[in-house]
């Protein structure tokens, strides 16, 4: 296999090998956060940067590490990373904190950036990796961010708290579709992405696990 | 190159990570920590100002505390005997962490507790606002369950400790979009105006489902419940009943009321 470009790592996961879309990872987060755009926005951002950093000082002591523990040294980075991150919040952007709450902290079981320390980060150099991390939290962040714009535009008729259709509640013509506001319909939402997404790249398309057998009998089974 | 699977090794390792990656942390805690107090505090004032009128619009963190300094004094109040006390420090003194100490809380049992705090304190932290020496309003500090999360607010009183000057919760977790809508400033703009208590001093203020009919005489006690959130209604509604009450601030209020006639 030939050495992977700086590029693809860093553009592929975004339509071609989207975590969320292909991998199908990191769901949870991408649920909870996405009722508006900011929070979807600040969790991207706060994912990308835990995806790259993390990748890169795992690639950095790689060839340091034993097997044995591998999976134990990579959370103990991601895990410091990713308290930073929340303390950083804390600090110095307080009210998105306040509603990101216990999301930050989750990143640390995102499977996105244990995925990517382990099959990526564990076989590549500094460098590379870090662009693999930042990419795939770029994929990760254009999954939340196209969320985040459905529901909040349509859930609460806004964009980033700004009004962008006049709700009726307040005398204009929309009614806001409540559901939008509420976890389950970011899963509506990823399945319908998914869709567009494998109708327009069909080699993301799987195999069928299995296929039905034609009925063979003549009667029918008891 | 020694073995990089050996036992050695992996401890070694072990305990480079955990030490580099503590020490990382550690030191970003404890940089980042006065900042943080800063936000907290500053958050609390900033709604504390809001719900008592003063702030206007989007204010700079300098101006938020100088005019909080300027216009809001901090006072402990016994709950209990409805005085105020200088036992505590306003500035420093905890009333969320008074309520979880033994000596300084009492457990509510079941039927006593509507607004579902389990422990109430004995002791807390009341602000007013003053001009010239005079009473213009209080601000009582509000909490409660609603749905997910216990409501943490304040509510201000005109000086006549009769009228709302305005309600707000500055930390809850409800869910965004319905109970989260306790935040929503066309619903907090209900409050101001309405009035709490009945002639016989019994708080009687309401959240109603289905609407204020406003040419009804209780319209004025009432205020219109969030629509699809029925539950975080009803603990705003119990919340602000039961810390107007003769559990809450009624002795307090009580005593003022007395001074003032």
């Amino acid at each position: 296999m030939s050495q992977p470009t700086v590029k693809e790592v860093l553009l592929n996961p975004i339509f071609h090998n989207n975590p969320i879309g292909l991998q199908i990872l990191g769901i949870c987060s991408a649920l909870a956060v996405t009722s508006n755009l900011q929070t979807a926005m600040v969790m991207s951002i706060a994912l990308t940067l835990v995806t790259g950093f993390s990748n890169l000082f795992i690639s950095m002591i790689r060839s340091q590490i034993p097997s044995s523990i591998r999976m134990i040294v990579q959370m103990v980075i991601i895990a410091s990373l990713v308290i930073v991150v929340d303390q950083l919040l804390k600090a110095y952007a307080f009210s998105l904190s306040k509603q990101l709450s216990v999301f930050v902290g989750l990143i640390i079981t995102n499977c996105i950036v244990m995925g990517r320390a382990e099959a990526f980060a564990m076989q590549n150099p500094p460098f590379l990796s870090f662009m693999d991390g930042i990419g795939n939290g770029l994929g990760y962040s254009a999954m939340l961010i196209a969320l985040g714009i459905v529901r909040e535009l349509f859930g609460a008729g806004k964009l980033f708290g700004i009004e962008i259709l006049p709700l009726t509640k307040d005398g204009g013509w929309y009614l806001p579709n409540g559901l939008l506001l509420l976890p389950p319909s970011a899963f509506f939402l990823i399945g319908l992405f998914i869709w567009a997404l494998r109708s327009w790249k069909t080699e993301q398309v799987e195999e069928p696990s299995f296929r039905m057998a034609p009925q063979v009998s003549e009667q029918e089974a008891y | 190159m020694s073995n990089k699977e050996s036992t050695t090794r992996t401890l070694l390792v072990a305990l480079a990570v955990s030490l580099v990656s503590s020490v990382f942390v550690a030191g970003a805690a404890v940089s980042l920590k006065p900042v943080q107090i800063e936000n907290r505090l500053l958050d609390k004032q900033r709604s504390i100002l809001s719900i008592a009128g003063l702030a206007s619009g989007k204010m700079s963190a300098r101006e938020v505390k100088s005019l909080f300094a300027e216009r809001i004094a901090a006072k402990v109040v016994d709950l209990d005997t409805g005085e105020y006390t200088d036992k505590f420090n306003p500035t420093t003194f905890d009333p969320l962490k008074a309520a979880r100490d033994p000596k300084l809380s009492e457990a509510l049992p079941g039927d006593e507790d509507p607004a579902l705090i389990k422990r109430r304190e004995r002791f807390t932290t009341v602000y007013t606002v003053e001009k010239d020496g005079k009473l213009e309003s209080l601000i009582l500090p509000i909490r409660g369950y609603g749905l997910w999360s216990t409501l943490h607010g304040f509510i201000a009183i005109k000086s006549d400790l009769n009228t709302v000057v305005g309600l707000g919760f500055y930390q809850h977790a409800e869910t965004p979009g319905l109970g989260g809508e306790v935040d929503n400033p066309k619903w907090k703009a209900q409050w101001p105006g309405k009035t709490l208590f009945d002639e016989s001093g019994k708080p009687i203020i309401q959240v109603v489902k289905g609407g204020v009919d406003p040419s009804s005489p209780a319209a004025i006690h009432q205020v219109d419940a969030l629509a699809g959130a029925t539950l975080t209604s009803k603990g705003v509604d119990r919340l602000v009943q039961f810390w107007l009450g003769e559990q809450g601030f009624g002795p307090y209020l009580a005593k003022l009321r007395t001074q003032g006639a």
